[in-house]
């Protein structure tokens, strides 16, 4: 079922490896609010009227928003959409926002689940990724947020930091299993462009990410993970059975979600995708105009793209190759008799090779598949 | 005809005739100002990227002197590059004057001098012109006396101007009218035109560009070359006057300059330099200075995609129609399958036609390690010319090696004679003569193997020089030398496309260099590459490419999808222009650039 996404475009600081849309000055706070509120006045109709499975605050930091300005979300998406009695109500917190109080005033809103940006639980790491909290902050907001109730967690890790040897990486693995919560996506660091991590590693301040370490890590973590009964239902993502990220499958499962907030990227669940401008004053401004106006903004405002066949198609095995849930042949064969054929040719070597692996229907990537999920990919799309 | 003045512009690159150009066709009218966009003549998209004038071109112009007389000027623009020095002579043999372009800021460049002997061989009437004066840094007193000293003319005759403002253009025109002489010539003796560039046309075809130096020309006359094909009959479909457009006229007559259109589609029947006649009363002798040209480095040519071959050589085709110095042939390489031995004029001839067939003709190639051709004689005194690494014989048969001379002039400031001097040795050169032309100006003389010259000279040359140093070459002999095959070898399978043969001196540095190359071009993959350069079964240097070991995107979300997807398409498609050797994927632009080793 289709999910609502929300942007918060703020943050504190910056993290050093950070390439999401947000600006560190908190003063235009107010007008993005009102500007997102219009968004989903506006764009009501975009799910056709489907009752929402999930909600999702992302960001940025959306723990920087007050319960008030919370529950203005919250007061408009029910007013103009159904949402599930039971529907997963996500909110990305920082541990440095997660006060007592803080986690005491969010339990009072519909919010049932937190993603808290932990990263790490060391401080040389944190203050080489910039990060706003500090260690024992890390340790101490799990503790309350387990205290106040929400048991429904889930916590950001990355590894290949070249500050973290293996034991710390084990030590931080270690701590998530200590507390028992029941949802982990672990990241790979990445150099991603035009960040200050790639200025870094461009003037040699940083030795670049190294491959076998994060190779290496990423196997501990699968072990580690593993052992302890977690299922890897994909890539980065690893859950106790049946506690998967609802809002975050949808993803990777086709179905519709409407993005709100500037740079939010929206999907009708058919062929289009489409993406809002990352520009915060852009948006807003955009979002004053009159509701006849907004369709016309195609190319300001957002942009969008008709996705063709093969384009469908090679989306479907890049996000599905990466869950435990795999390619369906079926799925192929609906889409295409040609799509299957030209899976079904392709992924030979990569199963010969040991990195694919299929029952019946299903293909999936193996462990030594999932380290080269991208290079796969990439040789079962489909070219024009 | 003695309102006819036919010249030409010889010029450093960059130092302003196409500018200079726009501003006399913009005095003269022969272009409406609309049409002029900077830099009328270079009409060539990669001409206008390059800056340089590939090919020549020629124009007409109406010049209304005050006399009252009007004067038709033709001008004939000329390559820039040393890679082009056969055009530029023939371009040279279709004129009576020439203006010596100098740039002002500058001074005198190699380049110019060799072209200006050039046109003094041909008895042109040299106008010199000093350009960019309308700049501050123009000195404009020393580069005076750099013309003096060079070509023994009054201060009073050279001429000052700038392209830019315009100031001075007037004073060409006229000295132009005043000091070229008129053409001489017989419009009624048997026809005698020169051809000193063709030009295809996808619907004319193959257009010639013709200065008549004797007889008549009229449209429907029957015509043929006097060197190639010469018992080939024409007919003259068509015959006119280059303006921005081919204007078409019923005749054309001795000393004037125009085109013929004979219905010519296929390659290789046009050759520059080669004489237009009639069939019936021809004249006696063809224009003196044809030669069929030699290219200077050979290189392979191979499509991607081995099923483009046949498409390939229909484009090699098409270029050879406007580009007579191309020449090819069909090869073979155990590594790339079926392609074209090329041979061009230098290595930017070689760039150029790479890039015109990825753009002209969207054919994306392979080109493999440059060459010179080289003489081997064997023990049993065979003489064999090699044109590719594979052909050199075994060492136990092979007596041994000769590889082309050059005479290369360097003209720089003296405080950079130390570092161009060790340049130059480094690349086996012996300094024959050192000569000052002014104080500021030294003209350095060596000579050194071709080949030498082929791999990075160039480049290093203009940077140690910091841009002051200017260079021309031509060849002068052959010499006994002693040089070694050196093969490449990617895992363990040989890549005869980047075999060269290298003087046994320099072998082991040239491998580890291309070694250390290779393994910064050359994409991880899912194993281990070893890298080796050898010499026969010697390994004389190595390198190794680890495995891709992670290749995985840490977050795939909403917003991520279309960027990661889109991603994954350009890798795909990039790993189209790869070319599979053994088991390893080298990427095609690998092929050229393992030679930028600087
Ligand atoms: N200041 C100044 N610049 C000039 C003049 N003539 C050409 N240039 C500049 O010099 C550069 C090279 O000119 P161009 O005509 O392309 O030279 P070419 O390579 O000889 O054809 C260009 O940037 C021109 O704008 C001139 O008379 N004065
Ligand atoms: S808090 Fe999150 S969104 Fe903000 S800079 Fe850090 S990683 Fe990026
Ligand atoms: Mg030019």
């Amino acid at each position: 079922m289709p999910g609502i996404y929300l942007h918060i475009p703020f943050c504190k600081q910056a993290c050093h490896y950070c390439n999401f849309h947000f600006s560190t000055s908190l003063r235009h706070k107010p007008t993005m609010l009102e500007a997102m509120l219009q968004e989903i006045r506006l764009r009501r109709d975009y799910l056709q009227g489907a009752t929402l499975d999930s909600i999702y605050f992302g960001g940025g930091t959306p723990s920087l928003l007050s319960t008030a300005e919370l529950m203005r979300f919250f007061d408009t998406i029910f007013h103009y959409f159904a949402v599930a009695p039971d529907a997963e109500i996500t909110l990305e917190a920082n541990p440095d926002d997660l006060t007592v109080d803080k986690i005491a005033a969010l339990r009072q809103t519909p919010v049932n689940r937190l993603s808290i940006g932990i990263q790490s639980f060391a401080e040389v790491d944190l203050q080489w990724m910039n990060r706003a909290h500090r260690a024992d902050e890390a340790q101490i907001c799990i503790e309350n947020a387990l205290a106040a109730g929400f048991d429904n967690l889930t916590v950001d890790l990355i590894y290949g930091a070249p500050t973290m040897p293996d034991a710390q990486w084990i030590a931080n693995i270690q701590k998530v299993l200590d507390y028992g919560i029941p949802h982990v996506s672990c990241y790979a660091l990445t150099v991603e462009p035009e960040t200050a991590l790639a200025h870094f590693v461009k003037t040699g301040k940083t030795r670049p990410v190294d491959e076998e370490q994060a190779a290496r890590q990423f196997e501990i973590l699968v072990q580690m993970l593993q052992t302890h009964g977690y299922e890897h239902y994909e890539i980065s993502n690893f859950a106790l059975p049946g506690r998967y990220a609802r809002h975050n499958s949808s993803y990777w499962s086709g179905e519709a979600y409407l993005g709100i907030g500037p740079s939010a990227h929206s999907f009708d669940g058919g062929l289009v995708r489409r993406w809002n401008v990352a520009h915060n004053a852009h948006y807003w401004q955009y979002m004053a105009t009159t509701p006849e106006a907004l369709s016309q903004l195609q190319g300001t405002l957002f942009e969008q793209e008709v996705l063709s066949p093969a384009q469908r198609y090679n989306e479907y095995v890049m996000t599905a190759l990466r869950t435990m849930w795999g390619v369906q042949a079926d799925h192929l064969w609906r889409m295409h008799e040609a799509f299957a054929a030209h899976f079904e040719q392709k992924v030979q070597p990569f199963i010969r090779a040991g990195q694919v692996q299929h029952f019946d229907q299903t293909y999936t990537l193996t462990a030594a598949g999932k380290l080269l999920a991208d290079f796969i990919a990439a040789e079962l799309f489909f070219e024009n | 005809m003695k309102n006819i003045r036919n010249f030409c512009v010889i010029a450093h690159i960059d130092h302003g005739k196409s500018t200079l150009s726009d501003r006399l066709l913009e005095y003269t009218n022969a272009v409406s100002s609309r049409n002029l966009q900077a830099q009328t003549l270079d009409n060539m998209d990669l001409e206008r990227e390059r800056g340089i004038t590939i090919k020549s071109h020629a124009i007409q112009m109406s010049y209304a002197h005050p006399s009252g007389e009007i004067y038709t000027l033709n001008m004939i623009d000329t390559p820039g590059h040393v890679d082009f020095s056969y055009e530029v002579s023939r371009s040279i043999a279709a004129c009576e004057g020439a203006l010596l372009l100098i740039d002002a800021t500058q001074g005198i460049q190699a380049q110019t001098i060799s072209n200006l002997y050039l046109a003094i061989e041909h008895d042109l009437e040299i106008i010199p012109v000093l350009n960019k004066i309308d700049m501050e840094s123009a000195m404009i007193d020393e580069v005076a006396d750099q013309v003096i000293g060079l070509i023994g003319c009054k201060r009073e005759e050279i001429l000052m101007a700038s392209g830019k403002t315009g100031e001075g253009v007037m004073d060409i025109l006229e000295a132009i009218v005043q000091r070229i002489p008129a053409p001489k010539g017989d419009p009624d003796a048997p026809l005698q035109a020169l051809i000193f560039d063709s030009i295809f046309n996808p619907f004319r075809g193959v257009i010639a560009n013709i200065r008549l130096l004797n007889g008549t020309l009229r449209k429907g006359d029957k015509v043929r070359f006097f060197h190639n094909n010469p018992d080939k009959v024409y007919e003259a479909d068509e015959v006119g006057i280059l303006q921005m457009d081919f204007l078409p006229r019923q005749e054309l007559s001795a000393g004037n300059v125009g085109y013929i259109i004979s219905g010519i589609k296929a390659s290789k029947e046009i050759k520059v330099g080669d004489t237009v006649t009639h069939v019936h009363n021809p004249c006696a002798e063809g224009v003196k200075g044809f030669e069929d040209v030699k290219p200077m480095v050979f290189a392979g040519i191979f499509p991607i995609d081995n099923d483009d071959f046949e498409d390939l050589r229909d484009s090699l085709e098409k270029l050879q129609l406007n580009d007579a110095s191309l020449i090819f042939e069909p090869e073979t390489s155990a590594a790339l399958g079926f392609g074209f031995r090329c041979g061009f004029l230098g290595m930017l001839h070689l760039e150029i036609i790479q890039e015109r067939l990825s753009r002209e003709f969207n054919q994306d190639v392979i080109t493999t390690v440059p060459n010179v051709s080289y003489f081997a004689e064997t023990k049993k005194g065979e003489r064999l010319t090699i044109r590719t690494p594979a052909d050199l014989p075994d060492a136990t048969v092979l007596d041994f090696v000769e590889e082309p001379y050059i005479q290369a002039q360097v003209i720089t400031k003296p405080e950079y004679i130390g570092t161009i001097m060790t340049l130059c040795m480094e690349k086996r050169g012996i300094l024959t003569k050192q000569h000052y032309l002014t104080e500021e100006r030294v003209e350095l003389t060596f000579e050194m193997p071709l080949a030498e010259i082929v791999f990075d000279f160039y480049d290093r040359l203009k940077s140690i020089s910091r841009g002051y140093a200017s260079f021309d070459y031509y060849p002068i002999d052959y010499r006994q030398s002693d040089l070694v095959k050196m093969d490449i070898r990617l895992n363990n399978e040989p890549v005869d496309a980047l075999s060269a043969l290298v003087h046994r001196s320099k072998a082991e540095s040239f491998g580890r260099k291309i070694c250390k190359k290779l393994k910064d071009l050359l994409p991880r993959q899912q194993f281990v590459i070893a890298i080796q350069a050898a010499i026969g079964a010697k390994i004389i240097a190595r390198e190794t490419i680890s495995a891709l070991r992670k290749d995985v995107t840490a977050k795939c979300y909403g917003g991520d999808i279309t960027r990661k997807r889109k991603l994954l398409e350009k890798q795909k498609e990039g790993k189209k222009k790869m070319r599979q050797i053994g088991s390893v994927e080298v990427p095609q632009k690998a092929f050229l650039d393992v030679l930028k080793l600087d």
